[in-house]
């Protein structure tokens, strides 16, 4: 009985051909070097490398400005790949998304054209800077300012926590353009690391992905031109949170792909290790770990899914199911990390084995692009 | 002139799966996920990389098997090949390489071509003989197991690492090349060759098309016969020591001086 | 009794071992002829070593085409003589070359092939020959059942045993025919002064486990001590650590010899592939989880740096 054409609740055809052209990029090219990555704590170069070589490191960026054009659940397919074999490397993907979104999403066309071009190239990388040491969940508290000087906006203060930073050529940058009003006072800009007056803080000393830098950004009378600003004045509240709406999905990505990667460990893993006589697979208690892990994670892929089916359309509960998303795939990643080293017992513990870095780089997830938290009163507000 | 380029691609079981025989000792198909054969991976690439050399070129590729084999298509296509021909019938099942030499070779004729190119052999059957089976039938030159490979002035030149020598070959077109794995790392697909790849032309052909008699191809016309199948018996896993004591080498060695190796 | 036509594949004017593995296969299916092409003045030599291990006629023939042109010229040969001697097989080394050149004769022959064959018997319907295929976990029993059976067989796959026989050489005047490409130039491969890799009784390979290409020092220095030849796994081929004719595993070499030591080889089924015909197989690993270990007569976990010099050590002692 029934029909293999019936279409509803799987993806398509050229998503799983995507997957797995991905799984084969990522397992040859990025998973080597994923243990040495996060224990030097250096920029995984080789993933950039790989993933530029095969047009992957910004696949949504659409083909009128020579990017691959792909849409946003194919886009997650991506990050969820790359993060299952390392964490870090999967921030190229997502950040070059998240960084650029905003010109998509407001910026005019010459804008798009200029930045967007060598984003698809692979010559530039693009980060997004909206936090600062004191607003955080509060982005709205921002105290970076931007002031008119005829045909340029001067810009002066401090980004915190931002994602390759120093590596990405350009960042979207929010700051304050007038102060009595607040988040509609905030614009967004284009700055470019090659701005004078531009300067990174000393890298983050993390738990977790240890290969992707965050450092402070620092604006010293940075003057660039008026064209550089990201749609009108005073938009750029609007357009930060317009663009998180979507690319909280692709963290929830993120999120399935290192949890994914530590299920597929650990269970390869109980099959091979054997006591009392037999792989501990065959113990019911390890089962069950395993069938909760793999259920929560495939609810996970449900809904994020769904959610990047609703980025795509833009649908009116994108703001819900975005929040969702992020929130319930993060929590399951952390649990599921968690499980897994439980599962190889004192071996998960040690370095040598990849799921305590998955561990540690699962935990980033419930905390940045909003805390798990603010996500829930996204929800809370904007229940469906 | 467009220099047309044909690739011969398998599919075939992943070699990770757990690949065994079918009843009539016939490979199974329905029990492991197929794939395009890695080490045509290397020959679509190097047809890519001639035909990206080539003032035009156009690059075909033909497989013979079951219907699942347009996932093989599919993915060469996705990596960046113009079209495909799919000869796909049933009486072709159980063919040996003489049936399906037979098969790729006229498919190649209707086809149209310059340049035959092929893996080493394929992942499964691992006889590395069809690409020389192609040049006898189509009476063309053989220039294969080549590590590297390139077409210049209606010659193709490539070099050949066998196991006593390196060889540098020559031969006019049209020839049939077979690459190696060392000819240079396969594409990955990427998702513009993904989207791009559903919209390519894929010719389906069956046995008429070809004018081949199914009495030449499949079991029955198969010039080998398999007597028996049996799964190797598995390996028992004999003594293991830990060299915590630091004397590994010498327990191995009288493990070794007792099998009267040393 | 039949008329088994053996290829005798010669390099620098000896008889490479395969071929007398091939000889002392085919006396027990038939009454076996050897085939010399190309030898030029070392032709007499071969034929000589030919007679020596069973060959009752040496068919000799010469000429430039055989290094100028590749494999077809063999494949006239081959063909004229198994047509006009009615032969009752031809036997052929597994080699890449062997390969293609049984390939197009059984074509012209109109007859079956069978390749990689590792065992050879008599059968009531004509020589049967096994098979190991899928990575060596299944082994396969077949026959030819059309026109004269042309198979080809791995090295290592009979211990060659002396059997003297007349060895009448017949010299014979090859139609040369076909659209061969040309050898534009041969480079002979530098010697290692180790056994070759196919052929050799006894193999030690290195894989990831060994970490640098310098780490291959104490994997030759054992390998010297064994008189074996040295292996690598594709992750230590791709790592440019040891040259790729020395891969063992699907892409690569197939071996199957008495003894194979895999040393720092996690032993991945591509791997596996190559060597899992082996006698006997010992390995050398850090990981106590590493796949080798199912397959292994004797495993020692421990670091192959520490193992494998003491091993050497204590050989050289005995």
């Amino acid at each position: 009985m029934g029909s293999k054409d019936f279409d509803l609740y799987r993806t398509a055809e050229e998503h799983e051909m995507l997957r797995e052209s991905v799984r084969a990029l990522a397992e040859a090219k990025i998973a080597p070097f994923a243990a040495a990555v996060d224990e030097e704590g250096r920029f995984p170069q080789e993933a950039l490398d790989a993933l530029v070589a095969n047009d992957l490191h910004a696949v949504h960026v659409p083909e009128s400005y020579g990017g691959a054009g792909a849409d946003a659940l194919a886009t997650v397919i991506v990050i969820e790949e790359v993060a299952r074999v390392c964490g870090s490397s999967s921030l190229i993907p997502a950040v070059n998304k998240l960084g650029s979104l905003p010109v998509i999403l407001s910026g005019s066309e010459e804008l798009k054209a200029k930045y967007l071009a060598p984003l698809a190239a692979g010559e530039a990388m693009f980060s997004y800077a909206l936090s600062e040491p004191d607003a955080g969940s509060d982005a709205a508290g921002m105290k970076t300012r931007a002031v008119r000087d005829g045909d340029f906006w001067v810009l002066n203060g401090v980004k915190r926590w931002i994602t390759n930073a120093g590596v990405s050529e350009y960042y979207t940058v929010m700051a304050v353009t007038d102060p009595e009003k607040r988040s509609k006072g905030i614009s967004a800009f284009v700055v470019e690391k090659s701005d004078e007056g531009v300067s990174f803080g000393a890298p983050e000393k993390k738990l977790g992905i240890k290969g992707s830098p965050t450092r402070e950004v620092y604006f010293d009378n940075v003057r660039i031109p008026a064209d550089r600003m990201i749609g009108a004045e005073g938009t750029g509240f609007a357009t930060a949170m317009k663009t998180l709406d979507h690319t909280r999905i692709t963290i929830a990505a993120q999120a399935l792909g290192i949890a994914q990667g530590a299920l597929d460990y650990a269970k390869g893993y109980v099959k091979e290790r054997k006591q009392f006589g037999k792989p501990i697979a065959d113990f019911q208690g390890v089962q069950f770990m395993l069938a909760d892990m793999a259920m929560k994670l495939e609810a996970a892929r449900q809904l994020t899914y769904a959610a990047a089916a609703k980025s795509e359309r833009v649908d009116g509960d994108l703001t819900f199911f975005g929040a969702a998303a992020k929130c319930f795939a993060s929590d399951v990643a952390m649990e599921v990390t968690i499980d897994a080293v439980q599962l190889l017992g004192g071996y998960g513990y040690t370095r040598d084995y990849p799921v305590e870095r998955m561990m540690r780089d699962a935990k980033i997830t419930q905390i940045y692009e909003g805390t798990n938290q603010v996500q829930r009163i996204v929800m809370a507000r904007n229940l469906p | 002139m467009t220099l047309r380029i044909a690739v011969c691609v398998k599919y075939v079981p992943d070699a990770t799966g757990d690949r065994g025989f079918a009843d009539d000792l016939t490979v199974d198909r329905d029990e492991v996920d197929g794939l395009l054969s890695e080490l045509d991976e290397y020959a679509v690439e190097q047809a890519l990389r001639i035909s990206e050399e080539a003032d035009e070129a156009e690059v075909t590729v033909v497989t013979v098997g079951p219907d699942d084999a347009k996932d093989a298509l599919r993915k060469a296509l996705s990596m960046g090949a113009d079209k495909a021909v799919h000869v796909n019938d049933e009486s072709i099942h159980g063919s040996d390489v003489m049936g399906t030499s037979a098969i790729l070779a006229k498919a190649l004729e209707k086809t149209g071509f310059d340049l035959v190119v092929c893996g080493m052999a394929s992942t499964d059957g691992t006889m590395g003989v069809l690409p020389a089976l192609l040049a006898e039938r189509l009476n063309l030159p053989q220039v294969t197991l080549l590590s590297e490979v390139s077409v210049e002035d209606g010659l193709v030149k490539g070099r050949r690492d066998g196991d006593a020598a390196t060889e540098l070959l020559e031969a006019p077109l049209p020839a049939v090349v077979s690459v190696t794995d060392q000819s240079g790392e396969a594409r990955y697909p990427s998702f513009k060759g993904i989207m791009a790849a559903k919209k390519k032309p894929v010719e389906e052909l069956e046995l008429d098309d070809l004018e081949i008699d199914e009495d030449e191809v499949g079991l029955t016309g198969s010039w080998t016969l398999v007597e028996s199948a049996a799964a190797r018996p598995a390996r028992t896993q004999g003594t293991i020591v830990t060299n915590e004591d630091g004397d590994g080498g010498k327990q191995l060695a009288a493990f070794l001086a007792a099998q009267k190796f040393i | 009794m039949a008329e088994i036509l053996v290829l005798v594949d010669h390099a620098d004017g000896a008889v490479r071992k395969p071929a007398l593995e091939l000889l002392t296969l085919a006396r027990r299916i038939g009454t076996p002829s050897a085939v010399v092409l190309g030898a030029g003045e070392a032709a007499a030599s071969v034929a000589a070593t030919a007679a020596e291990y069973g060959a009752a006629t040496v068919y000799v023939a010469d000429g430039a085409e055989f290094s100028e042109r590749l494999v077809v010229p063999k494949v006239d040969a081959l063909t004229q003589i198994a047509k006009e001697k009615e032969v009752a097989a031809v036997l052929v080394t597994s080699s890449g070359e062997g390969k293609e050149i049984a390939a197009r004769v059984a074509l012209r022959l109109g007859s079956g092939l069978l390749t990689d064959a590792v065992e050879l018997e008599a059968g009531d319907e004509g020589p049967v020959a096994t098979q190991s295929v899928f990575a060596a976990s299944y082994q396969v029993k077949s026959r030819v059942s059309r026109g004269v059976p042309v198979i080809t067989v791995k090295p290592n796959s009979a211990a060659p045993e002396a059997a003297p026989a007349a060895g009448t050489v017949e010299d014979v005047a090859v139609a040369f025919t076909g659209n061969a490409a040309k050898v534009v130039s041969r480079t002979a491969r530098v010697s290692t002064g180790r056994p070759e890799l196919t052929e050799s009784a006894i193999v030690v390979s290195g894989g990831r486990g060994v970490g640098a290409a310098e780490g291959f020092g104490v994997v030759e220095k054992l390998a010297d001590s064994l008189g074996a030849a040295v292996g690598a796994s594709r992750a230590a081929v791709d790592a440019g650590w040891y040259p790729h004719a020395n891969q063992v595993g699907q892409t690569g070499k197939q071996v199957s010899p008495q003894l194979y030591v895999a040393a720092g080889i996690s032993g991945a089924i591509q791997h596996r592939a190559g060597m899992q015909t082996s006698k006997t197989i010992v390995a050398v690993n850090k990981d106590p989880e590493a796949p080798i270990f199912d397959l292994v007569d004797y495993g020692v976990v421990g670091d192959l740096f520490e193992v494998l010099p003491q091993l050497t050590e204590e050989i050289g002692a005995r």
